[in-house]
């Protein structure tokens, strides 16, 4: 492959869409798939058929648009996009393409939903076809690629990544030009990148949307990140829950095999890379890179204490660079248009955009991608639309089991790696789940803690034993029959897990205690002290009969 | 390293003449027959059998020259992985944070209430086997469940026990 | 060749002034100059998990504690072995072993013998303030010579280690996970059933609890021997 091969593919593939008087895009993508978008674009294609409109009109099954709760959507190349769609309402669509839009099935797009977003790493999600390398390479797919391995040294590759000031999104933010500096001067006959693929957090759906829906991007900002440090093999480790995104991974590696732009002497240089998948098997803790590692390595996924860092000692002893699939989905924008044009996105310390799963009782539930530095009351009201049915807005939880509760109080806080933790949560992967006054924060405490407590890999005493008496005292809390002495017992092992469990899943795991503990302690006292639930949940309130 | 001894090292024989073992051996093959390969092969033997017994577990970890205890606490730490035949059917309730707090306990007591089984158990006449997810990844629709394979999204406790009455019905 | 001026560091644990070698932990570095750190999953001649994290020590300048078994020694470090924070961390700790399982040491093979028991007295522990899991768990005295009782596991897993890395047999090993991980013998079996145990019995003697016992002991009666492992280890390096 070369830049002009490239250039070539990109210009055929244009050509071939151009011929379509119009195209009709389907959301494919796990969460419209479920609502049965399959069907609805097989009804399409009928309807296609049978018009004989074969050479005039083209669906195309997409990845993620974004508004999942509204599924299955489908766009039109006039930009309109239509919400909760049907089989039945196939032909309707066809003949809207060349006339005026169905009311009954409009999804408005110049609502804040779409139009406060800004897209990077989802640029392409619900625009290309995700199992086509054609439809990525017409999207300059690639493209970066070829400009590293043509016009740049690897160490320029990773100057580029740092003037970017890209940070891990996989939690912590750690700088990532950093990262893979430290392990492009690591020595070592082999190096290894993974991609951490196996999200964890519940409530958090970003990284699986990117995998559905532009999983190319994953594989060319691996190649980069490849290049840049000197390594010759990654692993893709993808949680087996997700098998759409395995399926659509493997077809991307086959496909960039197939065209030369995986495996050995890549577009003619000496540079050699090639990507296998390892199936995570539902284990939290493997979020850790030591404990990622061992899983990789086919043992038991518990982390062991660092240093060695991976970066110096990771996969089988070697140099090894882990990212998460968002990290690597920043990579190939970032070199085609210069870490200078990525860092003017964003605040001071937390460049560029950060993708959100916005869930929960929240109008708007679906994938949003923002500037850093947007406020949360940007993001839950605005983009969110708000809290439904006219309930009140009482606290939004970021970063799943290891991140915190923010209260009203806090919601025009911007949303940065700093700021999240400054108020005592953190970024985490990204999942963002609004609750309102219908759920209890000393029952929203013991589920995260219940979650701690099974994910544990058992191997440090204080995670292991502590996440377990935690839990115990939640939930005699919870039933309303803890007492004060129980919260200031929780308080206690609150600080003796942050402080000397092993690894950041126990280090991590009193966060959604301390958080709710601080900002709702009006809560913990009513349940110990009244023996009284205020949202109605705990103990003998709780109705789990539907409403007739 | 290659010693004498390790390549005198014969690779056992399937435990019976199962076709499926062809799909476990080339999964082995693909990853070089070596230990670090445990944990795929697991996941073949899984998509194969539906589950991992004593056999399988002897079988891999001889083939892949796994000590037995490794390849049992790796089979047992990961929770995607089960030792015991799911049921007839399989009900997989999320348990993600936008499931729990918009409705996946009362699903998990609509469950235990008409099943009278807890997650991880099967009916006792072997019909349907009940499971939590920690998180599907489906949240735009919660509460998720999956019935067999199928993602069915916003479930309510009455549509959770009608589909579960199809089920019990011969 | 460096000088062997320049492969010495000097440090400071609890004021005093220390020399090490730069691949030497602080654990190893204390041990030498009868600084007591307690822990219970290191012992010498087996690899180092951190585990326990008994160990945790602090170190002037970094933020974290760290578990003393696995830090090498640095240049100018300063640590503190003892203070009121980390002796409040270690009884909390050492508590929440005895809440996991059944630790009733007046019936207990090891009593007096075991060192999780005299770790507690030694860190002047009089009562466990955690409520106890009272777990039922089984023991398995189907081997010929040894007895297995889960009830007084604390999950060090030294007799992994020693099984592994000293016998080269790797009949024990942990399943399951979190608080419901147990130690096994082969395919969860009965350990007289096992058939790569050797039956030599290291682990039973590096076991530091009544966990792992030969048969036949009674209350307070079983003793365990350890030479054979700095013995083994230090003829194992000669040899290579």
């Amino acid at each position: 492959m070369t830049p002009e091969e490239l250039e070539q593919i990109s210009e055929s593939e244009h050509e071939a869409q151009g011929k379509f008087a119009h195209r009709v895009n389907v959301c494919v993508a796990a969460g419209c798939l479920s609502c049965q978008s399959q069907s609805v674009k097989d009804a399409l294609d009928k309807d296609i058929t049978r018009r004989g409109w074969e050479g005039r009109c083209q669906t195309k099954g997409v990845g993620c648009m974004g508004l999942c709760a509204e599924g299955p959507l489908v766009s039109t190349d006039n930009g309109t996009m239509y919400k909760g769609v049907t089989a039945a309402d196939a032909p309707e669509i066809l003949d809207s393409v060349e006339s005026s839009p169905i009311e009954r099935l409009l999804c408005p797009t110049d609502v804040p939903f779409f139009q406060r977003q800004k897209k990077i790493v989802l640029e392409n999600s619900g625009i290309i076809d995700a199992e086509r390398i054609e439809d990525y390479i017409g999207s300059l797919g690639y493209g970066a690629l070829i400009k590293v391995l043509t016009e740049m040294t690897p160490p320029e590759v990773i100057q580029e990544v740092v003037k970017s000031g890209l940070r891990g999104r996989g939690g912590a933010g750690y700088p990532t030009g950093l990262k893979w500096s430290t392990v492009a001067k690591a020595a070592g006959p082999a190096k290894f990148i993974i991609c951490n693929a196996d999200e964890g957090d519940p409530g958090a759906f970003m990284d699986r949307s990117v995998l559905e829906s532009d999983p190319h991007r994953v594989l060319e900002g691996m190649l980069i990140a490849a290049y840049a440090v000197g390594a010759s093999e990654g692993f893709i480790y993808v949680r087996a829950e997700y098998p759409l995104a395995i399926k659509r991974l493997r077809t991307a590696i086959r496909q960039a095999e197939r065209m030369g732009l995986l495996g050995t002497s890549i577009c003619g240089t000496r540079f050699s890379f090639r990507i296998d998948l390892r199936l995570g098997a539902g284990a939290f803790v493997c979020g850790e890179e030591t404990a990622l590692i061992a899983s990789v390595e086919g043992k038991r996924g518990t982390p062991r204490p660092r240093p060695p860092y991976p970066a110096q000692e990771g996969l089988f002893g070697e140099p090894t660079l882990i990212n998460n699939v968002e990290t690597f989905a920043n990579i190939s924008p970032i070199i085609r248009n210069g870490g200078d044009w990525y860092a003017k996105i964003g605040t001071e310390k937390s460049k560029g955009t950060k993708v959100f799963a916005l869930a929960g009782r929240v109008q708007n539930t679906g994938l949003v991608e923002v500037p850093m530095g947007v406020t949360l009351r940007e993001i839950v009201f605005e983009i969110g639309g708000g809290i439904p049915e006219g309930r009140k807005f009482k606290a939004v939880q970021t970063g799943g089991p290891s991140g915190g509760c923010l209260p009203a109080e806090l919601l025009d806080m911007p949303v940065d790696y700093e700021s999240l933790a400054r108020a005592g949560s953190i970024m985490g992967s990204g999942g963002m789940i609004v609750m309102d006054e219908s759920s209890c924060m000393v029952d929203v405490a013991k589920y995260f803690m219940d979650f701690c407590m099974t994910e544990s890999c058992g191997k440090c005493v204080p995670c292991r034993v502590g996440t377990y008496q935690m839990h115990r005292l939640l939930e005699s809390i919870t039933q309303l029959e803890g007492t004060p002495k129980d919260v200031a017992l929780l308080t206690e092992l609150c600080d003796l897990l942050k402080n000397t469990s092993l690894c950041g899943l126990g280090q991590s795991a009193p966060n959604p205690v301390i958080s709710t503990m601080r900002s709702f302690a009006d809560e913990y006292k009513a349940h110990v002290e009244e023996r009284r639930c205020p949202a109605g949940v705990c103990g003998n309130h709780r109705n789990s009969e539907e409403p007739a | 390293m290659a010693t004498g001894a390790l390549s005198d090292f014969a690779k056992p024989a399937p435990p019976n003449q199962d076709k499926r073992w062809r799909l476990v051996d080339a999964t082995m093959r693909r990853l070089g027959q070596h230990p670090r390969g445990l944990i795929e092969t697991l996941h073949t033997v899984q998509e194969a059998y539906g589950y991992l017994d004593e056999e399988a577990l002897r079988y891999v970890a001889t083939s892949l020259r796994v000590p037995l205890s490794r390849a049992y606490g790796v089979a047992t730490f990961y929770h995607f992985f089960t030792l015991k035949p799911a049921g007839e059917h399989t009900c997989v309730v999320c348990m993600g944070t936008a499931c729990y707090i918009k409705g996946a306990p009362q699903l998990l007591d609509t469950v235990k209430r008409d099943l009278g089984v807890k997650p991880g158990e099967t009916t006792s006449d072997g019909k349907v086997s009940v499971l939590t997810a920690r998180c599907l990844g489906s949240c735009g629709l919660a509460p998720a469940v999956v019935y067999d394979r199928e993602v069915a999204g916003k479930v309510t406790p009455h549509g959770m026990r009608e589909h579960l009455a199809q089920w019990k019905t011969p | 060749m460096n000088r062997p001026a320049a492969n010495i560091k000097t440090l400071k644990i609890d004021g005093r002034d220390v020399t090490a070698r730069p691949e030497e932990t602080i654990l190893e570095v204390a041990r030498q100059n009868n600084i007591f750190i307690p822990r219970l999953c290191e012992l010498k001649g087996l690899s180092t998990v951190g585990a326990c994290r008994l160990c945790l020590v602090e170190v002037k300048g970094s933020n974290r504690l760290l578990p003393a078994c696995v830090t090498r020694v640095e240049e100018g470090m300063e640590v503190t072995t003892s203070s009121e924070r980390l002796d409040g961390y270690r009884k909390a700790i050492l508590e929440l072993l005895f809440t996991e399982r059944n630790h009733i040491c007046s019936v207990c093979v090891s009593n007096a013998h075991c060192e999780l028991q005299s770790l507690a007295q030694k860190l002047g522990i009089t009562h466990v303030h955690f409520p106890y899991r009272y777990p039922v768990v089984a023991v398995d005295a189907s081997h010929e010579r040894f007895i297995v009782d889960h009830n007084r596991c604390i999950l060090c897993s030294r007799c992994v280690r020693v099984c592994e890395e000293i016998e080269g047999a790797h009949t024990w090993d942990i399943m399951g996970r979190g608080i419901d991980a147990l130690v096994i013998t082969d395919l969860n079996q009965p350990w007289g059933s096992s058939e790569s145990c050797t039956g030599c019995g290291k682990c039973v003697h590096v076991c530091p609890t009544g966990a792992l016992s030969e048969k036949g002991r009674s209350v307070a009666e079983m003793l365990k021997r350890r030479q054979f492992l700095p013995y083994l280890t230090l003829m194992r390096e000669d040899r290579e």
